[in-house]
């Protein structure tokens, strides 16, 4: 390049106008909402999804008997005896509203103990992943110990040894979720700590806090959340789990994987009804893990 | 390389001893004295203070520890409260039942969820891709347990072609492998037990085949006139450390998942010992087990990562 | 138009940077990268020093050691007279001096409209965020490009042209007097680096700005620096200015550089490269002088002694720390060069 220059040294920048984008300001959510609106299959089952929490939230506007009143004489009937619309437990009991209330438990213990470990866990790890090196090394080798238990393992020893219930848990599937999601902060925070716009920010005299309140938690939430997404189906279906063993709820109340326990007795007696809280259990994970992978495709895009 | 492997196996040592004080906590998790458990609820005082003593309950509680590793380190896992024969033994009788189950779900399930994934991520968009990836999602979000519940229904009640339940015609212990008569009751458990790791399997091989083939170096393989047969096999080798880190945590599931599948079929294996361990409040069992399955777990993942380290040449370098 | 900056503390004479035998080795795993070995420079106000070398010869690590970004293991910084890390801290000098990363994909978070990017900086420092916005609109207008069109724009909606106007704009906002560019024209298209160029040029005359000019292409450096210093393997090899450097370059490595440019004239066509083989790692640099495995002129005193810079007085010394520009060296052009 010789010393002409394109312009005269001393003529002023050109304010550009001709190079402004022609499209519309997105923001990066607005452009996620986007390709969800446009993808079918995620708003179908969208939609049953919010049609699961809405009709366990409403349970007692919904469901047509209570699901307490047991009947020694109606004992798993069959369908549409008595207007029983899917027939009756093995104590009597309406199979619908049994079904419609134990959403409210199986759901919450899916759901709960995910937040909980997204925000522990995602805590954990962009602390670590902005901490030195010595409290990184504790935190993640913390976390490597009980990454080293499977999952159902570990839920069943810390529900096993504390007793059950519902509240424990919801703890013990929280403590089998929490060192994923740390992994996934951690991981997200170590890859954005060494960009440039982070450099920058620091070079601004932005301390560490300020840092990461604008610029690492608005990118870490990305993968944060994905992953988050993907493991609410895991959750209901290991929380529905220790129900089953008898490690969740008790009985009288309705669950979905209590009630496959209890009326496993009656299998030879009433198949069909034995398999039903089953098909609640199954629909909702696979509904709840097709719209995971719809979300983490809207909102895995390389822009 | 050997450096690598020394590195590895130190690594896992600590993670040991981390496992091992969680299996130790567990009792304190209970609500409620330990001593309740091995105690009647009339004990004098008494017998309380001498019961204490004798278990050691009344040192401060890393003493406790180092006592219990100690033991646990000879091999001595204290005796079953229910039973009370050693821990040792029962352990590591149901750990084989279990084994059992595991020979022939892990052959399976990783056989066909590779060769699944592999078949869809070399056609990705073709109808073959979405069947298994239909299939792999449907895979993944069965319950297990309910899966089991429903085969017995079908082949059990319905059609009385296979046994419900049990390990064998006489009991477990003696059960023969090589009698139909015993071996069908292997056939629903390990059906039941392959179909997540399946699913899981083949949704991780299709992603990481149809990733490894959207590289410039498949193209280049190619445009030098290699064969597509000899281009998979690259491509499969590629794709092979991704997959391997699943297996290993498949196989993981499938002991420590065991528990609820053991429970459908009454399959007398590590899981269902934890059950009933679970229900008789018997803490030594339940230590031991736990303590058993996840120093394998370890041991899993210790082998996985080193054989990963043979197929991937840049985490040996590294 | 002539503008006097508050902050200014010794005037004209006084040099706005003198960096003293700064030093920054990394330790990586048993190895030691000796990234920043000695460099020792001033940098006047109102100039343009312009930084020259190949990979691996320090200069970004010694971008960041001005900063403070990375702290140097040995040497010091004295800003218009003041000491960093003693009269002066590292906040108050990182209010005065200012860099400009290179356009990659990571230099503005995605997530943020351009105007919150430039804003940031002010905000930082104390103003409340409406004074903040209105500071980054008008440094938005003086980069030459329109607030409301280009403010609430996310960086993928941006050309590499405009990304870069914004990086600038991103370090003005906060009032540097002195700004540290970094390849910062690296990653443009030809056309676009012009336009560029001409900006900073523009903007330092009308901010009165003091810039620091890194690059490895030699015609950008020719153009825009009143003096150059030439980098080799966290070294300083050569200093003085622009014109007389690139007109007879008095060490072995600049004149191998300057030499490799490709000329579009046939007769100055050259059959063999002047640099032979790789730059060799800051890890393990040669004995005594640094150069010499790849010197032409090499001898036994360039692997015994390290030939120091030339003792330099002011801004039109011309120095280079080789053996052959000092006499009594024991090389055997001592002195000639």
């Amino acid at each position: 390049m010789s010393e002409q220059a394109i312009l005269p040294v001393d003529a002023a920048p050109e304010v550009e106008v001709e190079g402004a984008p022609a499209t519309r300001v997105r923001s990066y959510w607005q452009s996620v909402l986007y390709r969800l609106r446009h993808d079918w299959i995620t708003m179908v089952f969208g939609a049953i999804v919010l049609a699961i929490i809405l009709i366990a939230i409403a349970a007692p506007l919904i469901a047509p008997f209570d699901p307490y009143q047991q009947s020694i004489i109606g004992r798993l009937k069959p369908f549409g005896w008595r207007g029983h619309p899917w027939g009756t437990d093995e104590l009597g009991r309406d199979m619908m509203s049994r079904l419609i209330y134990g959403g409210r438990i199986s759901l919450l213990m899916g759901l709960a103990p995910v937040l909980v470990a997204t925000i522990i866990g995602g805590a954990l790890g962009v602390i670590g992943g902005f901490a030195g090196r010595i409290v990184n090394t504790a935190i993640m080798r913390t976390m490597d110990v009980f990454y080293a238990f499977p999952s159902v393992l570990l839920a069943v020893a810390i529900s096993g040894a504390m007793g059950g219930g519902v509240f424990t848990g919801i703890i013990s599937l929280s403590l089998v979720f929490i060192p994923a999601m740390c992994r996934i902060a951690e991981t997200a925070t170590a890859q954005i700590k060494i960009l440039d716009y982070i450099e920058a920010a620091r070079a601004s005299g932005a301390g560490t806090l300020t840092i990461v309140r604008h610029h690492v938690l608005g990118n870490v939430l990305g993968p944060v959340f994905i992953y988050a997404s993907s493991l609410v189906s895991v959750s209901i279906l290991l929380a529905s789990g220790l129900s089953f063993l008898g490690l969740g709820v008790q009985p009288p109340e309705p669950d979905w994987g209590l009630m496959l326990s209890t009326l496993r007795q009656s299998l030879y007696v009433d198949p069909l009804g034995c398999a039903m809280p089953g098909v609640a259990i199954f629909v909702t994970s696979i509904c709840f893990n097709l719209v995971s992978d719809g979300v983490r495709s809207a909102m895995d895009v390389r822009e | 390389m050997l450096g690598y492997i020394i590195r590895r196996i130190l690594f896992a040592i600590p993670i040991a001893i981390g496992v091992s004080i969680v299996c130790f906590s567990l009792v304190y998790l209970a609500p409620g004295d330990p001593l309740q458990t091995v105690l009647p609820p009339d004990a004098t005082a008494e017998t309380i203070a001498i019961v204490k003593h004798a278990y050691g309950f009344d040192r401060p509680i890393p003493v406790q520890y180092a006592i219990w590793l100690w033991h646990v380190v000879q091999g001595d896992f204290g005796r079953s409260i229910a039973t009370q024969r050693p821990v040792t033994l029962e352990v590591f009788g149901s750990v084989a039942n279990t084994a059992m189950l595991g020979l022939f779900s892990v052959p399976i399930s990783f056989a066909l969820g590779f060769g699944m994934g592999a078949v869809a991520g070399c056609f990705p968009g073709r109808m073959i891709d979405r069947i298994v990836t239909g299939a792999a999602v449907i895979g993944v979000s069965l319950p297990n347990y309910w899966l089991g519940l429903v085969l017995v229904i079908l082949f059990a009640v319905e059609y009385m072609i296979l046994p419900a339940s049990g390990m064998g015609q006489t009991g477990s212990a003696n059960f023969n492998l090589f009698h139909w008569s015993d071996a069908q009751f292997l056939v629903l458990p390990v059906v039941t037990l392959t179909m997540i790791p399946i699913g899981i399997i083949a949704r991780t091989t299709r992603a990481a085949v149809a990733e490894v083939r959207s590289q410039d170096f498949v193209t280049t393989l190619r445009a030098m006139g290699l064969g597509e047969g000899a281009v998979i096999r690259h491509v499969l080798k590629n794709a092979s450390p991704q997959v391997l880190a699943v297996m290993g945590l498949q196989f993981g599931y499938l002991m420590g998942g065991s528990i609820l599948v053991e429970t459908v079929f009454t399959w007398p294996g590590s899981g269902f010992l934890l059950n009933k361990a679970i229900i008789n409040r018997d803490i030594p069992v339940l230590q031991g087990t736990i303590l058993a399955l996840s120093l394998i777990f370890v041991a899993t993942n210790l082998v996985v990562d080193l054989l990963q380290a043979l197929f991937d040449p840049r985490i040996r370098r590294s | 138009m002539t503008y006097v900056d508050t902050r200014d503390r010794g005037g004209a004479a006084q040099p706005m940077l003198i960096a003293r035998s700064l030093q920054r080795h990394f330790h990586v795993k048993d190895a030691v990268v000796r990234a920043v070995d000695g460099v020792s420079f001033t940098l006047y106000k109102g100039e343009t020093l312009g930084v020259v070398g190949e990979s691996g010869c320090g200069k970004s690590t010694l971008a960041r050691l001005l900063l403070h970004l990375v702290v140097p293991d040995k040497g010091e910084l004295i800003f218009d007279g003041d000491t960093v890390g003693e009269a002066i801290n590292t906040a108050d000098l990182r209010r005065q001096v200012q860099m400009v990363f290179q356009d990659s994909y990571s230099s503005l978070n995605p997530r943020m409209p351009v105007q919150d990017s430039v804003a940031f900086g002010p905000m930082v420092q104390g103003r409340k965020k409406s004074e903040a916005r209105s500071i980054a609109q008008d440094i938005l207008i003086k980069v030459g490009l329109r607030p409301d069109l280009f403010g609430p724009r996310y960086p993928h909606e941006l050309s590499g042209g405009q990304k870069q106007r914004v990086n600038i704009a991103r370090a003005l906002a906060v009032g540097p007097r002195m700004v540290i560019l970094d390849e910062a024209v690296s990653a443009l298209d030809k056309s676009v680096e012009a336009q560029v160029l001409n900006l900073l040029r523009q903007l330092k005359r009308t901010l009165n700005l003091t810039y620091l000019f890194i690059s490895h292409d030699l015609n950008v450096v020719r153009y825009i620096s009143d003096r150059v210093l030439v980098m080799y393997l966290g070294q300083v090899v050569e200093l003085g200015p622009a014109a007389e450097v690139f007109a007879g370059a008095r060490h072995p490595y600049t004149q191998a550089l300057l030499g490799s440019r490709l000329s579009m004239d046939a007769s100055r066509r050259i059959e063999s490269p002047p640099l032979v083989g790789d730059p060799p790692s800051p890890i393990n640099p040669p004995s005594g002088c640094r150069f010499r495995t790849r010197c032409p002129h090499a001898e036994d005193v360039c692997a015994a002694k390290m030939p120091a810079l030339e003792h330099w007085e002011d801004r039109a010394s011309h120095v280079a720390a080789c053996h052959m520009t000092t006499a009594g060296s024991g090389h055997s052009l001592a002195g000639t060069v």
